[in-house]
């Protein structure tokens, strides 16, 4: 079997291109898209790292995950769907009535 | 074999959400993310962990990426606008420079942190078992974290009302 550290990397790999995704897409879909890949990331290091010590814990935790991911995917694209309502955009940059 | 299925699955999944982040049709991007997560619950599988790779599939795969999909069609905006003019040198002649810069460093701390921890192998034979056995997940989720469990339903009835008063017409 592939040892864990194999698993962490690439959970970190994928963490970076998903805070990539974040910092770099002007796209509020795709910046909630880039959000879901870190949550998956972590996810991947939390069922590895269960494995690893021979608890389902790791596995219960990711399930929790889940559902927050499934909260914020739900409140996140309300948010988007109204603020595209008002700017025609989805833009973050258009979005600056809170900018000092 | 399990080898070659973690650096299949591993790489499937590096690259699907590259090109997630990368190309810019936000329908394509959907698309490939539900690719990664396929490839993410391959990797469940491979650490002896099949109730999590099918919630995976389930409510990943199939409810969130739903929700992402009919809101991509809804608002209908394939193309992202193109770039305004640099703010400040910093911020470079797209405004990407900074964030290429923190999203590799950052990259790069995590890999170097994680690559010392060692060739951690896991453990083999009973333990494997212990892990992927549903009935210890279905015990453990409703006895040692019942509370979680509960605060997670309230959580999920604030996040539908929310979502329903957000996305409402105003009149």
């Amino acid at each position: 079997m592939v040892p864990l550290n194999y698993y962490l990397i690439l959970s970190g790999i994928l963490f970076a291109v998903g805070t990539a995704g974040v910092f770099l897409r002007r796209n509020l879909i795709t910046v909630l898209l880039s959000v879901e890949i870190m949550l998956n990331a972590v996810n991947l290091t939390f069922v590895a790292v269960g494995r690893y010590l021979g608890t389902v814990d790791g596995q219960i935790i990711t399930f929790f995950v889940m559902t927050v991911a499934a909260a914020e995917a739900a409140v996140g694209l309300a948010l988007v769907i109204s603020l595209f309502r008002h700017r025609e955009t989805l833009n973050p940059d258009a979005f600056t009535a809170l900018k000092w | 074999m399990d080898v070659y299925a973690f650096y299949a699955f591993a790489a499937i999944a590096v690259l699907a959400s590259l090109f997630v982040v990368v190309q810019s049709n936000p329908m394509h991007s959907v698309m490939l993310l539900i690719t990664s997560f396929g490839a993410l619950a391959g990797l469940y599988v491979l650490l002896d962990a099949p109730f999590t790779a099918v919630t995976q599939i389930i409510i990943y795969a199939g409810a969130i990426m739903v929700l992402f999909l009919f809101v991509v069609m809804l608002l209908n905006v394939p193309r992202e606008e193109p770039a305004p003019p640099a703010i400040s040198a910093l911020l470079g002649p797209t405004g990407m420079r900074m964030g290429v810069v923190i999203s590799l460093l950052l990259g790069v701390e995590i890999v170097w942190g994680l690559s010392r921890v060692g060739m951690a192998s896991f453990p083999l034979g009973p333990s494997a078992t212990t892990v992927s056995s549903v009935a210890l997940i279905g015990s453990g989720l409703f006895t040692r974290h019942a509370f979680a469990f509960e605060a997670t339903s309230i959580l999920i009835l604030v996040a539908m009302v929310g979502a329903v008063v957000l996305a409402r017409r105003e009149r």
